[in-house]
């Protein structure tokens, strides 16, 4: 049995614990981890920028992006050509990869505390089958618009994304009050449907090209990454992360039944409205800037759950950044496996996340969801 | 205070009055309302007519939070999510104290372990609730409620599901913090004796209408209480106590041996 199940009532407790509730929280020392995750982004990017189609010295690497933070302008003892490479092209992919692991993984955390269901993750309530019309419209149709650096891909999976969980809401809200149980079960028609169309539009192109790009953007890639797109995805989720946040605590509560959530003060149904619209938007933008990429949403925030325990508070934030090294893991293994061609980052994410999960649910049975 | 729902009236012209350091048992047959009288009290439903005064204010004009540092429930069977641990559940009991970050303080922890030591649970607090028994859960639960530093608490059959002794151990709890904290308390409850036992009042539903309100003695007559339940019944006093003690009346009873 681990710590946690010690008696704690002894008031002698040895170690840097003063107070005895103090050995009782879980994890013991949030702040130190949520730095250390904090790190391991960091480690890990430098690691993701020097890996390429040439690769580049790690430390060369961080030298160069160390010289763009501080401004220096003094001659540099390797190529431009690098540094264009890393900061033009590398550097905004790997960012988005994990802007958009760091989206992801806590809406996913999000949507299976709301539906207080294991097997939520973001797509649950149609976003992902919307995104994916969205997408399949523009590009079957071939339409061309440029918005603040995206393509009408983008723009037509953002549409579709917000426009299927809006419309899934607005199905499941009855008499003011919203039935979770309605919500999912409504998610799951709309998705279906949507897909319908979807496959439908795909066959009625019969153009090979356009099916092969549909196909590649509902399995998800960083291919197309730019600094347009990581910057739209950075500023939604700063607004909305510290929201989602900020909410942590109530998600608990929420985990009880509705009854008691009331009797202990949350207003459940403003809370959920919350909830559901900031997760939404964080995942319809992440959806849109990157395709549709499974499992990142359900499996981190579970991972993390298992090792430090069920506290949104700490779920949330450490589900960012687990998402966030996740993410950029992964790309770099879809960059790389049959390189020079690339493989959708959706295929490593499941390759990889499933087994580890599966693993992790026998060494924790204990504390499964 | 009248209650309808989809057209049939649940509870028909309640009229009840809490005060501090007393007890009032809600009784009656199944369907008579009792679960709705509770979650009318705790704004789970709103009546349709008459009102529902909290410190002499409107139960409508407060603010969730606000009620509940006011006012605690105890539900009859509350789901309790198993991974979180006892020590978790019971700091639960400060959301209505908590700032916009939802973050405890020094002094939420002290006030949730007083609470635990008070019901008797602070030894199980790193536990999970899935290796909880039935009755340590409802001790927790009882602990999260202290932890909301309430004045009025209501409990729904709080004992429905322990064995004999956890029951008595239970009210007897509540009981005494219902003296020591001056707590307004309102319990419903299925058992009759029990309610006798630790009561200072009673309130007979039957059809959502009061059939008898007063001292446990007042109520608890075998006429009253046949009207109610339509079954015949002997009351006794208890040994100890002294309470009316009810007994039905089998029509054919069982040989004894």
């Amino acid at each position: 049995m681990s710590q946690a199940n010690e008696r704690p009532g002894n008031r002698g407790l040895p170690g840097p614990w003063p107070n005895p509730e103090d050995a009782l929280r879980r994890p013991r020392r949030p702040a130190l981890l949520l730095w250390a995750g904090l790190a391991v982004i960091l480690l890990v990017a430098v690691l993701g920028v020097a890996q390429g189609s040439f690769s580049i010295p790690p430390v060369t690497v961080a030298s160069i992006l160390w010289r763009r933070v501080i401004g220096t302008v003094s001659p540099a003892p390797w190529p431009d050509s690098w540094e264009t490479v890393i900061l033009d092209i590398r550097l905004p992919r790997i960012l988005l990869a994990a802007l958009v692991g760091g989206a992801l993984s806590p809406a996913g955390a999000v949507y299976q505390g709301l539906f207080r269901n294991p097997l939520a993750d973001p797509y649950l309530i149609g976003i992902s089958s919307g995104a994916g019309l969205g997408a399949t419209i523009a590009i079957a149709f071939g339409l061309q618009m440029r918005w603040g650096g995206l393509g009408a891909v983008s723009v037509f999976a953002f549409i579709g994304a917000l426009a299927a969980t809006v419309l899934v809401y607005t199905v499941s809200h009855l008499g003011g009050r919203t039935s979770v149980a309605t919500l999912l079960l409504a998610g799951v028609a709309l998705g279906a449907f949507l897909s319908s169309l979807t496959t439908f539009l795909m066959f009625r192109a019969a153009d090979a090209f356009r099916t092969v790009h549909i196909v590649g953007w509902l399995m998800g890639s960083f291919a197309l990454s730019s600094w347009p797109r990581a910057q739209l995805l950075a500023s939604v989720l700063m607004v909305v992360g510290p929201l989602l946040w900020a909410y942590a605590h109530r998600l608990n509560v929420l985990q009880l039944d509705e009854d008691q959530a009331r009797q202990l003060g949350v207003p459940v149904e403003r809370t959920r409205l919350v909830l559901i619209v900031a997760a939404s938007l964080v995942t319809a933008t992440a959806v849109s800037v990157s395709g549709v990429i499974g499992f990142v949403g359900l499996i981190v925030p579970h991972a993390v759950r298992l090792v430090w325990g069920p506290d949104y508070r700490f779920l949330i934030p450490m589900s960012a950044l687990s998402g966030a090294v996740f993410m950029v893991l992964a790309d770099g293994l879809a960059r790389s496996l049959l390189s020079p061609a690339e493989l959708p980052v959706g295929v490593v994410t499941a390759f990889c996340g499933a087994p580890f999960f599966l693993y992790l649910l026998r060494q924790r049975k204990h504390l499964a969801f | 205070m009248t209650f309808s729902f989809n057209g049939t009236t649940v509870l028909d012209r309640v009229d009840l009055h809490l005060e501090p350091g007393r007890m009032v048992g809600v009784i009656g047959p199944n369907g008579a309302g009792k679960t709705t009288l509770v979650r009318l009290l705790s704004r789970l439903l709103t009546p349709a007519e008459g009102q529902i005064q909290l410190n002499g204010r409107e139960l409508s004009h407060w603010q969730p939070s606000e009620m509940a540092r006011v006012l605690a429930v105890i539900p009859q069977n509350p789901e309790l999510p198993p991974t979180f641990t006892a020590w978790e559940m019971v700091l639960m009991g400060r959301t209505p104290y908590l700032g916009w970050m939802g973050k405890e303080s020094e002094g939420d922890r002290v006030i949730a372990r007083r609470a635990m030591e008070k019901t008797g649970v602070w030894h199980l607090a790193g536990r999970l609730i899935s290796q909880l028994s039935g009755g340590e859960q409802q001790r927790v639960v009882i602990a999260r409620a202290l932890a909301q530093q309430p004045r009025v608490l209501l409990l729904d059959e709080p004992t429905a599901h322990l064995d004999i002794n956890h029951q008595v151990q239970t009210l007897t709890l509540i009981a005494r913090l219902v003296q020591e904290r001056q707590l307004a308390a309102l319990a419903v409850f299925h058992d009759l004796n029990l309610a006798s036992q630790h009561c200072d009042e009673l309130v007979l539903l039957h059809r959502g209408t009061v059939v008898a309100q007063g001292s446990p003695s007042q109520v608890l007559t075998p006429p009253v209480l046949q009207q109610a339940y339509g079954t015949e019944v002997d009351v006794m006093p208890h040994p100890h106590s002294g309470r009316p003690m009810v007994f039905p009346v089998c029509p054919s009873p069982p040989s004894a041996n």
